[in-house]
C-alpha cells in the first residue's frame, strides 16, 4: 500500500514539473510578449526603404520597447513601403507630430524602428499614421558612396 | 542475381512491417477511448516509462546545454558575438536537440523497457491467457503503455529543455562571463513562440508516438522465447532510433 502511494507521488510529481517546464520556457524564454499584448492601437509609418525590417521587430522610443511591427507591405501607387506598427496601449500620449526611424542594432544587428516624440498637443491614436520618416541605412550605399567621393576628390 | 533477390526480401520484409504496425497502431486507436476509461492503469505506466526516465533526462539535458554553451561560446566569441549565445543554446534545444535527443534516450530507456516486457508476458504465456479469460490484452496491456508514452514525451521534452537553457546559462553566463541581460535578451528577441516552442512540441508528440509504437509493436509480436525477446529489443532501439531521425529531417522540412 504504502509502495502504491509512492509511485503515485512520484507520478504525480514528474507530470506537474513536465506542465511546470514547459510552462517556464514558453514565458520565459520565447518572445510570447509580442502576442500577448492584445491590447494596443496600429499605427502606420511610409518609408521609401525599410531595408531588412522583420515582422515582430520592436518599436522603441528613447531605446525601451513600446510595440512591435505587425506588418509591412508595398504601396503600389508609390511604391514605398508601409510598415503597420502596434503600440502598446499604455502609451497612449505619444505626439502626432513624431518621427519614425529605421534603425540598426549594432553594425550588424537587428533592425527596429526608433520612435523621436515630436512636441504636438494632440497623440497617435489608432489608425494615423506618421509624417516623418527616416528610411533604412543601406550600408553598401554609404560605402559606395564613400569611395565614389573619395575617386572624385583623388582625381581633382 | 541471389543479391537482387535478397534485396527484394528485405524491401517486401520492411514494407510488411510497416503494413502490420500501421494495422497494430489503428487497432490500439479504436481501443483508446475504452482504455481512458481506466486512467489508473495509463498513469501507473505514466510512472514506469516516464518517471522513471527523469534522472536520465535530467543529467542529459544538464550536460547536452552544457557543451552547447561552451562550443557556443568558443566560436561565437571568435566573432565577437557572444551576446548571441543565448539564442543559439535556446534555438538548437527548442527545435532539435531537445526533442530528438529526448526520444533517442528515451527509446533506450523506456522503449526497451516496455518491449522485454511485453514480450516476456508473449513468452510466458500471459498474454494467451489473458485471451483465454476474455480479456482483450492490447486493451488491458498495450493501449495503457502507449499512451502513457505519448502523455510522457512532451513532458520529459519540456524538463530537457528547461534544463539544458539551465546548463547553457551555467556555462555561459556563470563560468563563461555573457552579460545575463544579453543571454536572456536574445533569446526574448528571436525564439519565436510558434514557430519554435510549438513546433518543438508537435515534434516531441510524434516522436513519442513514433517510439512508443515501435516499443509495444517490437514486444507484442516478439518471438515467444528468450532470444526472441532479446532480439525485439534490440530491434526496437534500432528502428525507434531510425525512424526518430527520419522522421525529424521531414517535420523539419514541413513546419520551418
Amino acid at each position: 500500500m504504502k509502495q502504491t502511494r509512492t509511485i503515485e507521488i512520484v507520478t504525480g510529481f514528474f507530470i506537474i514539473l513536465g506542465f511546470v517546464a514547459l510552462y517556464v520556457i514558453a514565458t520565459s524564454a520565447t518572445n510570447i510578449k509580442a502576442y500577448s499584448e492584445g491590447g494596443g492601437y496600429t499605427v502606420t509609418a511610409s518609408f521609401t526603404n525599410v531595408g531588412g525590417l522583420k515582422l515582430r521587430a520592436p518599436v522603441t522610443i528613447a531605446g525601451v520597447a513600446v510595440g512591435n511591427v505587425t506588418n509591412v507591405r508595398l504601396d503600389p501607387r508609390t511604391f514605398n513601403a508601409i510598415v503597420s506598427i502596434r503600440i502598446n496601449s499604455s502609451y497612449n500620449q505619444i505626439p502626432d507630430d513624431s518621427s519614425a526611424s529605421i534603425l540598426t542594432s549594432g553594425l550588424l544587428g537587428e533592425q527596429y524602428i526608433g520612435i523621436s516624440p515630436g512636441g504636438s498637443e494632440t497623440f497617435l491614436k489608432n489608425g494615423s499614421k506618421i509624417q516623418f520618416t527616416q528610411s533604412a541605412i543601406i550600408l553598401e550605399n554609404l560605402i559606395g558612396q564613400f569611395l565614389f567621393n573619395k575617386a572624385s576628390s583623388g582625381s581633382k | 542475381m541471389r543479391l537482387l533477390r535478397e534485396a527484394y526480401y528485405i524491401i517486401l520484409g520492411f514494407l510488411q512491417m510497416l503494413g502490420a504496425a500501421g494495422f497494430f497502431l489503428a487497432q490500439m486507436l479504436r481501443h483508446v477511448p475504452k482504455a481512458l476509461m481506466r486512467p489508473r492503469l495509463i498513469f501507473q505506466q505514466v510512472f514506469n516509462v516516464g518517471a522513471m526516465s527523469l534522472v536520465l533526462i535530467l543529467i542529459a539535458g544538464l550536460f547536452v546545454g552544457m557543451v552547447m554553451g561552451l562550443q557556443g561560446y568558443n566560436t561565437l566569441s571568435k566573432f565577437a558575438a557572444t551576446s548571441a549565445l543565448g539564442t543559439l543554446v535556446a534555438l538548437s534545444l527548442l527545435r532539435e536537440l531537445g526533442p530528438v535527443v529526448t526520444a533517442l534516450l528515451f527509446a533506450g530507456r523506456a522503449g526497451t523497457a516496455l518491449t522485454s516486457e511485453i514480450g516476456l508476458m508473449r513468452a510466458t504465456e500471459q498474454i494467451a491467457g489473458m485471451e483465454m479469460m476474455a480479456v482483450d490484452p492490447v486493451q488491458r496491456i498495450v493501449v495503457p503503455r502507449f499512451l502513457a508514452g505519448v502523455i510522457s514525451m512532451p513532458l520529459l521534452v519540456g524538463i530537457f529543455n528547461a534544463v539544458g537553457l539551465l546548463g547553457g546559462y551555467l556555462v555561459g553566463v556563470v563560468l563563461m562571463g555573457v552579460d545575463a541581460g544579453a543571454f536572456w535578451g536574445q533569446i526574448h528577441g528571436t525564439v519565436d513562440l510558434h514557430e519554435d516552442f510549438w513546433t518543438g512540441v508537435i515534434k516531441s508528440v510524434v516522436f513519442g508516438i513514433a517510439t512508443t509504437l515501435v516499443a509495444v509493436f517490437e514486444g507484442y509480436y516478439a518471438h515467444p522465447t528468450a532470444e526472441g525477446v532479446s532480439r525485439a529489443t534490440t530491434r526496437t532501439v534500432v528502428n525507434s532510433a531510425l525512424l526518430v531521425l527520419a522522421l525529424d529531417y521531414l517535420l523539419t522540412a514541413f513546419m520551418f
